[in-house]
């Protein structure tokens, strides 16, 4: 599908779902109780497809966070970007590592570097940090370690 | 200590001979020249006078194994070198190293976490003495780019394990590598250790 036919699609799905303009992908933005349902639909129907996550990051915005999943369909070869805010103090999202197993270990990084906790998660621990360091997440914006870090 | 020693070698002929076979490549001729001693050719034979210490650097300095080491972007100059444009061979770098032990020069080419420290500390008590390290590249100097505000970068490698050449870039072309690998080369021939090096000029 094009992009201008994933929108529709999804749109006609998702009534809440809203769009960002620019780039070279559809760029979705949803609901994070919508997350888990929406992630299934792009995983198992018919004309998504999308079996392939290929990237699965956080962004710091300071008054928020950000979940961002690319996911690519090997079938139909469309692309899709979708877009989850969350609660910068209680930052908590579904899992999606039951339908994509590689957000298993993705989850877990965003976990140790930004705090995300993924619901229902099977194995939601740190994943390159050395033990002692939960809680402490180097990648957001108000991280600070005066012991390593030499400030500018 | 200062040994004098005499070889007389019946054979020196043909030893002779190796050298002049192959003094058309420049790399040989000046091996021939840095050799510490003179060289005596006398009918049916042929004496070397030179010393014990001298003979040793000598022989050290020109058989240098790397450890296969780099941990980042440098390690792509690093491998440039090791190749056919480039080509540390011709030096007496001759081969990378798999294993610490088998190592007498690493090259620290990239970043040091520190999560790596400890590794890269192994690493250098694995190799065996005499031993020889290089920072390649702002990263492994002091952190290089990653000096501020960065919660796992190690500041210097020279904070882990004792460097004896430094090199500046980011990263460093390939000939600037090869420059400080001959530095180490003048540094070992020069036969001081790393105290005296910094301490005698």
């Amino acid at each position: 599908m094009t992009n201008e036919e994933l929108k529709i699609t999804i749109t006609s799905l998702f009534a809440t779902a809203t769009f960002d303009e620019g780039g070279e992908w559809l760029n979705v933005n949803v609901e994070t109780a919508d997350w888990k349902s929406f992630a299934q639909r792009l995983r198992n129907d018919d004309q998504f497809l999308f079996d392939f996550l290929f990237c699965l990051t956080c962004i710091d915005w300071k008054t928020h966070l950000t979940m961002v999943y690319h996911a690519e369909s090997t079938k139909y070869r469309h692309n899709i970007v979708v877009k989850v805010k969350l609660d910068a103090a209680k930052p908590e999202i579904e899992t999606v590592s039951d339908i994509w197993q590689t957000a298993d270990f993705h989850e877990r990084e965003v976990y140790e570097l930004f705090g995300v906790n993924f619901l229902n998660h099977p194995d939601l621990r740190l994943l390159i940090l050395p033990d002692g360091w939960e809680g402490r997440n180097p990648l957001r914006k108000d991280f600070d370690d005066p012991v390593n870090m030499i400030k500018l | 200590m200062d040994w004098i020693v005499v070889f007389v070698s019946k054979n020196f002929l043909s030893f002779k001979n190796t050298f002049d076979i192959r003094s058309m490549s420049n790399e040989v001729k000046s091996l021939q020249d840095s050799f510490p001693g003179q060289v005596h050719d006398l009918p049916g034979g042929g004496i070397i006078t030179s010393k014990l210490d001298d003979l040793v650097n000598w022989a050290r300095s020109n058989s240098l194994w790397p450890l296969t080491f780099a941990t980042s972007c440098c390690g792509i100059e690093y491998m440039s070198v090791a190749g056919a444009k480039y080509d540390f061979s011709r030096f007496g770098f001759e081969v990378a190293r798999a294993s610490p032990r088998q190592a007498d020069v690493i090259i620290i080419a990239g970043t040091i976490v520190n999560k790596m420290a400890p590794v890269l500390k192994r690493l250098y008590d694995q190799m065996a003495d005499p031993k020889y390290v290089i920072a390649m590249g702002a990263c492994a100097i002091s952190g290089g780019p990653f000096f501020y505000n960065t919660y796992s970068v190690v500041k210097g490698a020279d904070h882990v394990i004792p460097v004896d050449v430094y090199v500046a870039g980011c990263p460093p072309r390939p000939e600037a590598l090869i420059h400080a690998l001959m530095t180490l080369q003048e540094k070992i021939k020069s036969g001081k250790t790393r105290e005296q090096w910094k301490t005698v000029p």
